[in-house]
C-alpha cells in the first residue's frame, strides 16, 4: 500500500462530491483569561453544500483530510501548532462513507485500498505530535464516528442528531478502528449495544447525550456555543486538566474486564442469531473481530478490520443492503413511481371512518394525530361507536402516559375523534375510508350509502386486502374517486402504503390519495388493483409453498426452517400464527381463485381453523417447539416430503415465478417496488435487497423466467 | 398597589460583549446571524455569573437600530429563548438608534429603582453588514416639506460636518490627531489585556473556509498616522473634513450587560462593578446631532447634583471625532485628557449602533476598578435625528486616599 495506491483509487471517482478539509489557524483562547497558549488547527469538514446533503467519505475526501492531517503532524513537529481539531459543516461531522462510491468498487483489491486508506488516515489523528481533538457537532455515522474514536479526545453536541456504528446493518464492519477503539473506549458490553443492538434494529442510533454517558465523548456542550466551549475545553486539557473515562477498558485487560468481554460477546452472538438467523455475513465477522479483538494489539486488529472490510465489500449482501437502504428506502420511497402530480391533490380536513371496529379505532387514531383533523367514526349502533371512540381516546391516554403526546395535543387528538350513527356525519369530509367486514357485497352497501351523502369530490378509500377495488367502484356515480388504500398491521408501527389504482381512478383522487399518505408519514406504493396486491401476494405464495410441504409429508421442523438462509424477520409458522390462520386461509382462497394452483388451499389448515387452533407450535418451557398430539391428530399427510434444500430452491423459484407474473401484469412499476414493499410492509431483510436481488443471485430468476430481475448495467 | 415604595439602588454586575467585525461580505460575521451574536453574550455572561439562577432573570431588553430580518420577531425575546433562558424569562426589543444598549440599561434600570425587576440582562446588537444604516425607512415626506428636519440630518456624516461649521475652532487636524490617539489608546489597552477579558469568543463559518474563532476586534488600524489619515477622502463634502478614519466605521457585533438591585446583588453573591447615579436624555437639532452630549450631561449632572469636574472618567461613543472634540470643547477639557476614553474609542474599536451603549459601561467598570480613585465616570453618546444619552455611575472601589494612576498627567481637571 502507498499513497500512489490510494492516488489511484482517488482516481476511479472523479465524479465524487468531495468533503473538502478546511485548515484554520485558531489562537485558542488561554484558560480563566490567561493569555492564549498557541496556535490550534482546526479543520471543517465541508462539502460545501446546504444541509440536505450530508457530508460524506470518498477516496477523493479520505486523501485530502490525509493530506491536511499530514500537514499538520509536520507543522507540530516544527512547534507551530500545539493541537489540531476536526469538526463538520452545521449539523453534520460526517455521515460516513460514500456508499455510493464503496459499492461501485469493481474488485476486492480496491476495497483492500479504501478500508486501509481510512486507517492510513484516520491513524494519523492519533499520531500528529500534538494531541487531536474531533468536535462532534452533528450527525456522525459509520466512518464519520470513527473519526472521533481515531482521536486523542472527542466533544459531542447535545444537538447532535444521531452517532452510530451502522456497519452491521449495511452488510460491513466498523472497520476503520471502531471495532478496535471503540469496546476499549465504552466498555465490550456498551460497544456491543452501540455495533450491533442499534445497528441491527432498524440502525438506531444514539443523541449527542447518550453518546456522552456512554463514554464515546468526553464532553457534552450545547449547541448554541458548541465549538467555542469545545476549543475553551480543549484548551483545560492541553493546560494538562484531566479527562476521566469511567467506562474506557486498559490494557492488559483485567480478570472483571476479560471476564465482561467474554459475555458482551456471547450475548452479541444470541442477538445475532435470533435476530438475522445469521443469514447476512457482516454481523458475524464483527463479533469475530470483537472476540479475536481482545487480545490483538491496535495494528493487528486494523490489519483484520482491513481484511473483512475488502471481504465484505465483495458480498451481494453488502451491494444488495446499499440497494435497499440507499436506493429504495432513502430515494424511491420519496418519490412513488407513477404517483401522479402532487399539486393535482384536493386538501383533506375532515375524514370519515366506517366502522368502528380495531382496524377502524388505529385508522382513526393514526389520521387524527398525524392529519390533526376531524375524524368520524360511525357504526350500526351507539354502542359500537362508544366502544371505537373510547378505544382511540384510551390509545391517547396511552400515548399521554407514555410522554409520547403532550397533554395539550392529547386533548386535541380526543377532541378530533368523535362518532356518530348516522353517516350524515360525513356530509363535509374530503375522505372517507371504510374498515368494514371483507365482503364485496358489504362494502359497495357501505360506499353506496356514503356517496348519497358526500360530495362528489370525496375520495372513497377503502382498506381491502383482497377484494377488487374495481368491482367495488362498479356502481358508484363517481367511480373516479375510489382507491386502495392498503395499511398493514399495526397501523402506526408499519410504514408501508399501497395504493390501488382501480381503471376509473383519476389523477386528482389518486394525487390526494398520495398526499394523505405522506402526512400520515407512509411510504407510499402504486399498485394496479390485482387480488392481494403485492406483500400479501408474495408472502402467501410463499407460505403456500411451505403448507403444501408440509401436507405433502415434510416434517414440521423441516418445514418452518427450510427458508432460514434467507433471515426472514419470522419463520413461516410464527408467521401464519400472527396474522392468523383464518385470515390467511381467507386471502390465500382469494387468490387461489384468482390464479389457480399456485396457491395451494390447505385442508390442514382448515382442519386447524375448524377446530378453532391458533398456531401449529407448542413452545416447551425450554424453549423448544412442538407440535401437540392433539393437534397432530387432526392433520393428515402426504407422503412426499421435502428436505429443507428442496424446499428453499421451491420457494426461491415460486418467488421468483410469482414476482415475474406480477411485473408482468403491470402490479407495480417494477422490481424496485416489489422490494420495497416487501422491506417496509414484511420487514424483509435488506441484505436480500428486499427478495428480487436476492432471487437473482440465487439462480431463481434466470431458472423459472430465463432472465435476471435486475440485468447488470 | 405597593405600600411603602422605596426607590432602590441599581448595580451594574457584568458586561460582555462579542469582538466587533467590519460589516460587509469580507467581514468576519458576514455568515453570522445578529441574533447569534447576542445569544453568545448572554450564555458567556451566564457562565461568568454562576451564582445567578437563571429564572431570576426579570427581562432581557435587546437594542436593534434595524428591527427586522435576524433583528426582528422581538430580539429581546427571541435572543432569550435561543440562549436557553427559562421560558418563563420574558424580553423585549428597544431602539434609540447609537443609544439602543444604553437606552435598554437605562429602561431596565428603572424597572429595577422601581421594584419592578430583580435582575434583568440589557444589551444590544447591530449587524451593519446584514442592516446598512436606514435600510428600508420610509422617512416622513413631512420632514422636508415643513422642514422638520434639514435633509443632510438624515446622514449621520452631514451632521459631522455641519458640527465642523458650527466649532471653527475643530480643525481637521484635530480630528485626525484625535483618531490616531485612539488607535494608539485601543492597541495599549490591548497590549494591557484591559478589552480581552470582556470578549466573548465567537466560531464563525465562511463559505469554503472552514470554521474560525473570532477572539479580537476586527476594526481597529493600529499603528495608523496622521499623515496616513491626512490622504483619506472626505465622501461626506467636497474637500470636507470627516472621513473615514476619523469616524467609526460600519460594524457589526453585539453586547449584553446584567443589572441588578443592590440588594439582589447581595443576595445572589454578585459582583458590583458599578453603582448608576442617574442618566438623560436630550434633544438637540437633527442636523448636529453630534452635540447631543452636552445637553445629555447638563441634564444628568443637575439630577446627580453634580459637577463637570466631579466627573473622573468619561467613556465618550466616538461616532465622529469632532462629536467627542466638541463635547471636550465645551466642557474646556483637553483632546488628550487621560480621562477621556482611555481605552481608545469607536473610531478604533467599532460602532456597531444599537450595542455600543453597554460596550462604553463594561470599559467604564473596568477602568473603575483599576483606579479606585475615581468616584464617578459617566457613559454617553449622540444618538441621530438629535438627541444625546448619558449615563452616570459611582465607582464602589472607590477610595480617596488613593491617588490615581494618571492624575500626574497634565491636562487632568479633576
Amino acid at each position: 500500500m502507498s499513497a500512489q495506491d490510494f492516488h489511484q483509487l482517488a482516481a476511479l471517482f472523479p465524479d465524487e462530491v468531495i468533503t473538502h478539509s478546511h485548515v484554520k489557524d485558531i489562537a485558542l483562547p488561554g484558560v480563566d483569561g490567561a493569555p492564549s497558549a498557541g496556535t490550534f488547527a482546526l479543520i471543517t469538514l465541508d462539502n460545501a453544500l446546504d444541509h440536505r446533503r450530508p457530508s460524506t467519505l470518498g477516496p477523493n475526501t479520505l486523501v485530502e483530510l490525509g493530506t491536511a492531517l499530514q500537514e499538520q503532524r509536520e507543522r507540530a513537529k516544527r512547534g507551530e501548532i500545539i493541537g489540531v481539531g476536526v469538526t463538520g459543516k452545521p449539523y453534520f461531522l460526517v455521515a460516513g462513507a460514500d456508499l455510493s462510491a464503496v459499492k461501485s468498487l469493481k474488485d476486492r483489491q480496491s476495497g483492500l485500498w479504501m478500508a486501509q486508506l481510512g486507517h492510513d488516515v484516520y491513524s494519523t489523528l492519533n499520531d500528529l505530535g500534538v494531541p487531536s481533538f474531533v468536535f462532534i457537532n452533528g450527525l456522525a455515522l459509520g466512518g464519520g464516528l470513527e473519526i472521533a474514536l481515531n482521536a486523542n479526545y472527542r466533544t459531542v453536541s447535545t444537538g447532535a442528531g444521531a452517532l452510530g456504528l451502522p456497519e452491521a446493518f449495511l452488510g460491513l464492519v466498523p472497520g476503520w478502528g471502531g471495532v478496535y477503539l471503540l469496546p476499549r473506549l465504552i466498555g465490550p458490553s456498551n460497544a456491543v449495544t452501540v455495533m450491533l443492538e442499534n445497528a441491527l434494529s432498524n440502525n438506531r442510533t444514539l443523541s449527542g447525550p447518550a453518546a456522552y454517558k456512554l463514554g464515546i465523548a468526553d464532553a457534552l456542550f450545547e449547541p448554541a456555543d458548541f465549538l467555542e466551549q469545545s476549543l475553551t475545553w480543549a484548551a483545560r486539557v492541553l493546560a494538562g486538566e484531566e479527562v476521566s473515562r469511567p467506562n474506557a477498558v486498559s490494557e492488559p485487560l483485567s480478570e472483571e474486564n476479560s471476564a465482561a468481554w467474554d459475555a458482551a460477546v456471547e450475548r452479541a452472538k444470541k442477538f445475532v442469531e435470533a435476530k438475522t438467523s445469521n443469514a447476512a455475513p457482516a454481523p458475524a465477522r464483527v463479533i469475530e473481530l470483537l472476540e479475536e479483538g481482545k487480545h490483538f494489539t491496535k495494528a493487528q486488529s486494523f490489519a483484520a478490520e482491513d481484511e473483512a472490510l475488502a471481504d465484505l465489500m465483495a458480498t451481494p449482501q453488502f451491494r444488495d443492503t446499499v440497494y435497499a437502504f440507499l436506493d429504495l428506502v432513502q430515494k424511491r420511497a420519496k418519490r412513488p413511481a407513477g404517483a401522479p402530480d402532487a399539486k393535482l391533490a384536493r386538501p383533506v380536513t375532515k375524514v370519515g371512518v366506517v366502522g368502528a371496529g380495531m382496524m377502524a379505532g388505529q385508522f382513526a387514531l393514526l389520521f387524527a394525530r398525524q392529519l390533526k383533523v376531524p375524524v368520524v367514526m360511525t357504526d350500526i349502533d351507539a354502542a359500537r361507536v362508544d366502544k371505537g371512540v373510547g378505544y382511540v381516546h384510551g390509545e391517547v391516554d396511552k400515548l399521554l402516559a407514555k410522554g409520547r403526546l403532550s397533554q395539550d395535543a392529547a386533548n386535541r387528538t380526543k377532541a378530533l375523534v368523535t362518532g356518530s350513527v348516522s353517516k350524515e356525519a360525513f356530509a363535509d369530509a374530503d375522505f372517507v375510508i371504510e374498515a368494514v367486514f371483507e365482503e364485496l357485497n358489504v362494502k359497495k352497501a357501505v360506499f353506496a350509502e356514503v356517496e348519497a351523502i358526500v360530495s362528489p369530490e370525496c375520495i372513497l378509500a377503502t382498506n381491502t386486502s383482497s377484494l377488487s377495488v374495481t368491482a367495488m367502484a362498479a356502481d358508484l356515480q363517481h367511480p373516479e374517486r375510489l382507491v386502495g388504500f392498503h395499511f398493514f398491521n399495526p397501523v402506526a408501527v408499519m410504514p408501508l402504503l399501497e395504493i390501488v389504482r382501480a381503471p376509473k381512478t383519476d389523477d386528482a383522487a389518486l394525487a390526494t390519495a398520495f398526499a394523505t399518505a405522506k402526512a400520515l408519514r407512509k411510504t407510499a406504493v402504486l399498485v394496479k388493483d390485482a387480488a392481494a396486491f403485492v406483500v400479501n401476494r408474495v408472502l402467501l405464495r410463499l407460505m403456500a409453498e411451505v403448507s403444501a410441504a408440509f401436507d405433502e409429508g415434510t416434517d414440521a421442523h423441516v418445514a418452518d426452517n427450510a427458508l432460514r438462509p434467507m433471515g426472514l424477520p419470522m419463520t413461516p409458522f410464527t408467521l401464519l400464527a400472527m396474522v392468523g390462520i383464518p385470515v390467511a386461509q381467507h386471502v390465500t382462497e382469494s387468490l387461489h381463485a384468482a390464479f389457480g394452483e399456485r396457491f395451494h388451499v390447505s385442508a390442514n389448515q382448515q382442519a386447524l381453523i375448524d377446530a378453532g387452533i391458533k398456531g401449529l407450535w407448542e413452545t416447551a418451557p425450554d424453549g423448544s417447539v412442538s407440535i401437540p398430539a392433539s393437534t397432530l391428530a387432526l392433520l393428515s399427510f402426504g407422503n412426499s416430503p421435502s428436505t429443507e434444500q428442496e424446499l428453499l430452491l421451491k420457494t426461491q423459484d415460486a418467488l421468483a415465478e410469482e414476482i415475474g407474473l406480477m411485473l408482468a401484469e403491470g402490479v407495480v412499476a417494477g422490481p424496485e417496488d416489489i422490494d420495497l414493499c416487501m422491506i417496509l410492509g414484511a420487514g424483509w431483510p435488506m441484505h436480500l435487497g428486499g427478495i428480487t436481488p436476492y432471487l437473482d443471485r440465487v439462480g431463481a430468476s434466470e431458472r423459472v423466467n430465463g432472465k435476471l430481475f435486475h440485468p447488470a448495467a | 398597589m405597593s405600600q411603602n415604595r422605596q426607590i432602590r439602588d441599581v448595580v451594574f454586575v457584568d458586561g460582555v460583549r462579542t469582538p466587533f467585525g467590519r460589516a460587509g461580505e469580507k467581514g468576519i460575521y458576514a455568515s453570522t446571524r445578529a441574533d447569534d451574536l447576542v445569544v453568545k453574550c448572554i450564555r458567556e455572561l451566564m457562565r461568568r455569573n454562576p451564582s445567578l439562577p437563571p429564572e431570576r432573570i426579570d427581562e432581557v431588553a435587546i437594542a436593534a437600530t434595524t428591527q427586522t430580518g435576524d433583528q426582528g420577531l422581538t430580539i429581546g425575546r427571541t435572543a432569550a429563548l435561543l440562549a436557553g433562558l427559562p421560558q418563563s424569562v420574558p424580553g423585549f426589543a428597544i431602539d434609540r438608534m447609537c443609544a439602543g444598549a444604553m437606552t435598554a440599561v437605562t429602561t431596565t434600570a428603572s424597572g429595577i429603582g422601581f421594584g419592578a425587576y430583580d435582575v434583568v440582562i440589557a444589551g444590544g446588537v447591530e449587524h451593519m453588514g446584514h442592516h446598512p444604516m436606514g435600510a428600508g425607512s420610509d422617512p416622513n415626506p413631512r420632514f422636508m416639506s415643513e422642514r422638520i428636519v434639514d435633509p443632510a440630518a438624515l446622514n449621520m456624516g452631514n451632521t459631522a460636518e455641519n458640527l465642523h461649521d458650527r466649532f471653527p475652532a475643530i480643525t481637521k487636524d484635530r480630528t485626525d490627531a484625535y483618531a490616531v490617539a485612539s488607535q494608539n489608546k485601543l492597541a495599549a489597552a490591548y497590549a494591557k489585556d484591559q478589552i480581552q477579558p470582556d470578549l466573548v469568543p465567537v466560531a464563525t463559518l465562511k463559505p469554503e473556509q472552514g470554521w474560525t474563532l473570532n477572539t479580537v476586534d476586527e476594526p481597529p488600524r493600529p499603528g495608523t498616522t496622521v499623515a496616513d489619515l491626512a490622504a483619506l477622502k472626505t465622501p461626506f463634502r467636497a474637500h470636507g473634513r470627516v472621513t473615514a478614519g476619523n469616524a467609526a466605521g460600519l460594524n457589526d457585533g453585539a453586547t449584553v450587560a446584567l443589572l441588578a438591585s443592590a440588594e439582589t446583588a447581595k443576595e445572589l453573591g454578585l459582583p458590583v462593578k458599578m453603582r448608576l447615579v442617574t442618566y438623560a436624555f436630550a434633544g438637540v437639532a437633527p442636523e448636529v446631532m453630534g452635540i447631543g452630549p452636552v445637553p445629555a450631561t447638563e441634564k444628568a449632572l443637575k439630577l446627580a447634583g453634580l459637577s463637570i469636574g466631579d466627573i473622573g472618567l468619561f467613556e465618550i461613543n466616538e461616532a465622529f471625532a469632532v462629536q467627542v472634540l466638541s463635547f471636550l470643547d465645551h466642557y474646556g477639557i483637553a483632546d488628550d485628557d487621560p480621562r477621556v476614553n482611555r481605552y481608545g474609542g469607536a473610531i478604533a474599536v467599532g460602532h456597531p449602533l444599537a450595542s455600543s451603549g453597554v460596550r462604553l459601561m463594561t470599559q467604564l467598570a473596568r477602568q473603575f476598578q483599576e483606579d479606585p480613585s475615581v468616584r464617578y465616570g459617566l457613559t454617553t453618546m449622540c444618538i441621530g435625528l438629535g438627541m444625546g444619552a448619558t449615563v452616570i455611575w459611582e465607582n464602589p472601589h472607590f477610595n480617596a486616599t488613593t491617588t490615581s494612576a494618571t492624575s500626574t498627567t497634565e491636562g487632568s481637571a479633576a
